[in-house]
């Protein structure tokens, strides 16, 4: 005999996400980098800031509290005010 | 339902008092007052009686509330007006207005339980003919595909076998609490899905939980969605920890939870299934697998389930207590927890020794030039605690005791100290730092009553606001 089960998941297996367009240069756009405060994140991310700006393109800074939450709301809202881009620099 | 004016009799063929009763049906047949025989096994009895329903489905039965046949039944205007349970002549008479009825027959005979209430069968009426809906999607399993099989090939299964989750089986575990099923608790990470009761049901089933686990279930997923746990990061980290659960007060003997011997160990359903309740939730209900956003470079075996209840046989005040709640409630308690690391002490028979026999195995919980960083618990054994209780130290002066012997000399974790690379920076050089942080170091007591051994679990280094704390939430029947 055929049974029936309950879904035991959140049901939010989402459709496709599709990519934002990618932008064909960084000229003149502002890129932000984020910190997530893993250890060491910041040499990272300090020479990917020195090597943007050498090709004289403008970066702006931010850190998360902590690498073991979300990021803020705030943060996420001001990023999306403040930058074009965003790279962020996810292991220690 | 629209019941004819008239009487109702329900029966079945196996009562023997419906076999006693089969005359006066019959006589009751030729009378003038309308009637109906619902027959709950099969529509042959009784016999030279025309108006037999067969009520095998048992829809009827249900939908008049029978417990018991057999049950005689008034209708006036639509509505029940009278209700007669068993053979009671006087009553039957009154009942029908013939004191006639029966005559030859004893005065009273009780009846037999009805097919309707029969084990089981209760959920399986009311989710065929009761007014019972789910918001969860429904998934049909072909004929030939096997339960089990079908859950792992979804996968719903963190690697060992779950129980189905039928409708019924979710029934009966809603049952087990007296909240709506609809009710969210949070949102369950890493996805943020609303977490409903309903949901908290099937992964309970899926645990292999019994309904009346269902309230502690619910408390522990209430406890572990709440902010202070950080249960985000807790199941994301490349680290060991998980989640791990201990209860406290009376549910804990309510349900036959194991708090004595091999208390952190297999064999008891309940301790078993609580713990592995949770973590399903987090797979299932918040998309939280490993190889996904479960990053964990080796974790823990704990992660199939970590539960265990608390010895509250002690002087000791008990974690639960400890935590605001008193002895007479229960709690449920979520503590990020890697595995178990063994303490052996069969020498120590004085507080003071045993103190700094504890607190040296201490110092290299995550490494021993680690300071301030995971929080731990020490599991104290009997034969450990009794040499505390002999000689009048409580649980606060025992940890007192403890975190003074774990004060250390900012040159012992400098790196490269003891030839050891790992450490702090040299700035840490003439000050004294402890372990743990002040409330970082929590005991409480389990175990069996042989083994002068107790077991140290560490916890998640990322703790307080920047991490995870404990978190106790009451058990709410």
């Amino acid at each position: 005999m055929s049974s029936t089960l309950l879904d035991p998941t959140g049901e939010v297996q989402a459709a496709q996400r599709t990519w934002l367009d990618r932008p064909q240069t960084l000229e003149g756009l502002t890129i932000g980098i984020l910190d997530i405060s893993k250890v060491k994140g910041d040499i990272f991310l300090d020479q990917i800031d020195e090597l943007l700006q050498q090709q004289g393109l403008k970066t702006k800074r931010y850190i998360k509290p902590t690498f073991t939450r979300p990021a803020p709301l705030e943060l996420k809202q001001k990023i999306v005010r403040e930058c074009d881009v965003v790279i962020e620099g996810l292991a220690d | 339902m629209d019941w004819p004016d008239g009487i109702i009799a329900v029966v079945k063929q196996d009562c023997p008092t419906c076999v006693l009763v089969e005359p006066v049906l019959q006589q009751l047949a030729g009378g003038d007052m309308p009637l109906i025989v619902y027959v709950q096994d099969g529509a042959s009895f009784p016999t030279d009686v025309t108006q037999v329903c067969d009520d095998s489905s048992l829809e009827y039965s249900f939908h008049l509330s029978i417990e018991t046949v057999p049950t005689l039944i008034k209708i006036e205007s639509g509505r029940e007006v009278e209700r007669v349970i068993g053979w009671v002549k006087d009553e039957w008479c009154e009942l029908v207005g013939d004191d006639t009825l029966g005559k030859a027959l004893p005065a009273f005979r009780p009846g037999c339980g009805s097919l309707s209430v029969a084990p089981g069968m209760t959920e399986k009426l009311e989710l065929r003919y009761g007014n019972i809906s789910f918001s969860s999607r429904r998934i049909d399993i072909a004929e030939l595909e096997d339960d089990s099989e079908a859950c792992f090939d979804r996968g719903w299964s963190d690697g060992l076998p779950v129980v189905a989750p039928t409708e019924e089986r979710v029934y009966r575990m809603l049952r087990g609490c007296s909240r709506d099923s609809t009710e969210v608790l949070g949102h369950m990470p890493p996805d943020l899905v609303s977490c409903t009761v309903e949901k908290v049901a099937i992964n309970a089933v899926l645990a292999g939980c019994k309904p009346e686990y269902f309230p502690v279930v619910l408390a522990t997923v209430e406890a572990a969605l709440d902010p202070a746990f950080g249960l985000h990061g807790l199941l994301a980290t490349t680290f060991f920890s998980g989640p791990m659960v201990i209860v406290n007060g009376p549910i804990r003997e309510s349900i036959g939870m194991n708090w004595k011997g091999n208390a952190l160990g297999q064999g008891n359903r309940a301790n078993a299934t609580i713990g592995r309740a949770l973590q399903l939730i987090v797979r299932n209900v918040g998309g939280g697998r490993p190889g996904g956003v479960d990053q964990a470079t080796l974790g823990n075996p704990g992660k199939y389930t970590f539960c265990f209840a608390e010895d509250e046989s002690t002087p000791w005040t008990t974690l639960a207590e400890q935590r605001g709640f008193s002895r007479d409630q229960s709690a449920v308690t979520v503590i990020s927890a890697d595995g178990v690391q063994p303490f052996v002490d069969q020498i120590s028979r004085e507080p003071e020794g045993l103190v700094r026999s504890m607190a040296a195995s201490l110092r290299v919980v995550n490494n021993i030039k680690s300071a301030g960083a995971p929080d731990a618990i020490f599991v104290v054994s009997p034969e450990h605690g009794r040499v505390f209780d002999l000689a009048g130290w409580s649980k606060e002066k025992t940890i007192a005791a403890l975190q003074l012997e774990l004060q250390i000399p900012g040159e012992e974790l400098v790196r490269g100290a003891g030839g050891i690379p790992p450490g702090m920076p040299d700035s840490v050089k003439g000050k004294t730092l402890g372990k743990f942080r002040p409330e970082g170091l929590r005991l409480v007591r389990a175990g069996g009553n042989a083994g002068l051994f107790s077991a140290i679990i560490p916890g998640w280094p990322a703790i307080g606001e920047m991490g995870c704390d404990p978190v106790t939430k009451e058990v709410l029947l």
